[in-house]
């Protein structure tokens, strides 16, 4: 006899879920947590459309800062400078980095536990120590500072970022894959071209958007490679607000936001489709 | 007369070129020998099976032969022609991977045609290729899926498909049905001896499923230790296996090690390290040899009483039963010490029970006398 046999039972794969969150302890911390992260861009976002040309007061919605961006010549030849680094910046190292990531992982040589330290140092070197000794560099080799340079000073972070990304791809990946493009007769560049680069797609595109949008945030390593001819927006913006915020830069700010969380998301739908593809029955 | 049955199989074997031949082949990985003195040739359409346990070099034979690994020292020869330092995507064989290895960015279709659009096939003919590749291994419907939305089973089949649409003149099958469930692979072990017999290909299949090997081999190279321990028919190797080793790991068996008192031409007798006497089959042994004798659990007679007889006969107690449905599995302790199992067929007039005094018995011809390792 099971005294208990006729109560309704709760279910136990099943648990009920309460359709209102209620205020408990744990909900509080993560309504504070998320007000504490974002709070201040909601604050940007809200004052980009005031109408007032000072923060302290609110005077009405207004376009009127976007206006004056979109008509701000040195911002925009800025945002250009800044699109041009980064564009080529991650294509270069996109190539080179998948490149390393495949050597690193697939030959095997002396010292090559060393080479690969040293190939992903740049992610724990401090950025001004990076841009210290490039500038030093640059000078002492007597090389004029200019969009190249910060170009070249840029590939080395972004070099590291994709190849660490790659290579933890590479890892989880099969390791007869390119052995079986070269069984089915493919030539070794065929095996990579048609076999290995597409695998490794999802994580070279991961790795060129996070380099794309550390290279874009930059100022610091642009600022001691840069020569007069180039001017990156960060250094723009940096330069503008030291006499004070006005509200174009708030403006200017909530474009780069939307900007990125549409990149953001573009990354993720890429990455749930090819999945969905890939998984789906 | 099974003698002059293999001397004339051998004699066949010589006229005809060998699809694959090794020879003398060595391969070391740093200062680890992972194969040496590599010897063998296999005949075309012929199943060959390489088997051992993990770690005896089978992978890097079957490797060595699809051109992954170069050999450190000897040759690889592929239709007579030496192939030693020709890379994998000139050899004229395909593999199927353990892990399939499929490319799942591309569909089912479009990975069968990998192969023949890299040889730059005609669009039609890629298309009716792949078409009867897809027949072949029943997957016409799933032309279009990718890789992952399809069974291990059919993944299995996929890779079988994508090798074979090459007509390669080799097919090499790294533990093709490793990842499958029982059931599974029993069907596809059918599955694979209709392929091998539909397409007259030379099959050559790495396993350690001994039980595998035996039932769709022509023949099987027993490997141990980077070496090869003997080269033979399924029955060849079970019944008249040449080491210890090979006794012992195809199917079960008991192994008692002792030295030869008497050698005969056919027959020796051997007295065992506990003191039995034992006749065995043997081949040319001498006096005072140190051997193992190897008899078969299913090779061995219980009864309750002594049997007569000129063969083997010795005096014990059941002290394990195990019912295995079709089969009674027992061990029994002998008087001297040492511990048999013993496979009986469930028949109703088996009386045995734990504990029984019983006699175990079995001929002469049901054992061999090898020499020890």
């Amino acid at each position: 006899m099971r005294p208990n046999s006729s109560a309704p039972q709760p279910d136990p794969t099943h648990p009920p879920i309460p359709l209102m969150p209620r205020l408990t302890w744990p909900s509080l911390f993560t309504a504070l947590m998320y007000a504490f992260m974002y709070f201040p861009i909601i604050v940007l976002g809200v004052y980009s459309f005031n109408d007032s040309r000072y923060s302290a007061s609110w005077d009405g919605f207004s376009l009127r800062w976007y206006r004056a961006l979109f008509s701000d010549r040195r911002l925009l030849s800025a945002l250009q400078d800044s699109l041009t680094i980064a564009v080529v910046a991650v294509a270069i190292s996109a190539v080179l980095g998948t490149l390393m990531a495949i050597g690193l992982a697939r030959y095997r040589f002396r010292g090559k536990a060393l080479y690969r330290g040293v190939s992903y140092l740049p992610l724990i070197i401090p950025d001004i120590a990076i841009a210290v000794a490039t500038l030093v560099f640059l000078v002492s080799m007597a090389v004029p500072l200019s969009l190249a340079t910060i170009i070249a000073a840029h590939m080395v972070f972004c070099l590291a970022y994709i190849a660490v990304v790659v290579s933890s791809r590479l890892q989880r990946l099969d390791p007869n894959l390119e052995e079986a493009a070269l069984d089915l007769g493919a030539t070794p560049t065929q095996a990579m071209i048609q076999v290995l680069i597409p695998q490794l797609a999802p994580a070279i595109f991961a790795g060129c958007l996070l380099a794309f949008v550390l290279s874009m945030d930059d100022l610091l390593i642009s600022s001691f490679t840069a020569g007069g001819g180039a001017n990156p927006l960060p250094i723009e913006i940096f330069s503008r607000v030291r006499t004070g915020v006005k509200p174009d830069i708030n403006a200017l700010s909530v474009v780069l936001i939307l900007g990125s969380a549409l990149l953001a998301g573009l990354a993720e739908y890429v990455r749930y489709r090819s999945d969905r593809i890939r998984q789906s029955t | 007369m099974a003698q002059t049955v293999r001397a004339a199989t051998a004699a066949a074997v010589t006229q005809t070129q060998p699809d694959v031949e090794l020879r003398q082949v060595f391969k070391t990985f740093g200062a680890d020998l992972a194969v040496r003195q590599l010897d063998l040739a296999v005949q075309p359409g012929e199943f060959f099976s390489i088997l051992g346990p993990s770690g005896c070099g089978k992978t890097t034979t079957l490797r060595l032969i699809a051109g992954f690994e170069t050999p450190t020292a000897g040759d690889v020869l592929i239709q007579g022609a030496n192939v030693s330092a020709v890379p994998a995507h000139r050899r004229p064989v395909n593999t199927v991977f353990q892990s399939y290895a499929l490319f799942d960015h591309m569909t089912v279709k479009d990975n069968i045609a990998f192969g023949l659009k890299i040889r730059h096939l005609a669009a039609a003919q890629v298309r009716d290729r792949v078409g009867d590749a897809l027949r072949l291994v029943r997957l016409e419907p799933m032309a279009n899926r990718y890789p992952a939305q399809l069974s291990g089973g059919q993944q299995q089949r996929v890779a079988l498909a994508r090798a074979l649409v090459n007509r390669p003149a080799v097919m090499l099958l790294d533990e093709p049905l490793g990842a499958l469930d029982q059931k599974l692979r029993k069907q596809m072990q059918v599955e694979l001896t209709t392929l091998h017999r539909q397409l007259g290909i030379t099959f050559i299949m790495v396993t350690h499923d001994q039980e595998e090997a035996l039932a769709l081999s022509d023949r099987i190279a027993v490997m141990n230790n980077g070496q090869i321990e003997q080269i033979g028919t399924p029955s060849d190797i079970y019944d008249r296996p040449h080491t210890p080793f090979v006794a012992d790991f195809i199917g079960d068996t008991n192994l008692l090690p002792g030295r030869i008192d008497e050698a005969h031409p056919a027959q020796v007798r051997v007295t065992t390290e506990s003191g039995l006497r034992v006749l065995a089959r043997a081949g040319n042994m001498s006096s005072n040899q140190a051997v193992v004798v190897s008899v078969r659990p299913e090779k061995i007679n219980l009864s309750l009483g002594a049997a007569g007889g000129n063969g083997n006969c010795y005096q014990g107690q059941v002290s394990h039963l195990m019912y295995l449905g079709t089969h009674l599995h027992c061990i029994v302790r002998l008087s001297s010490g040492e511990s048999l199992t013993v496979r009986q067929p469930n028949r109703a007039d088996t009386p045995i029970a734990v504990d029984t005094p019983v006699y175990v018995h079995w001929a002469a011809d049901d054992c061999l006398a090898l020499e020890a390792a």
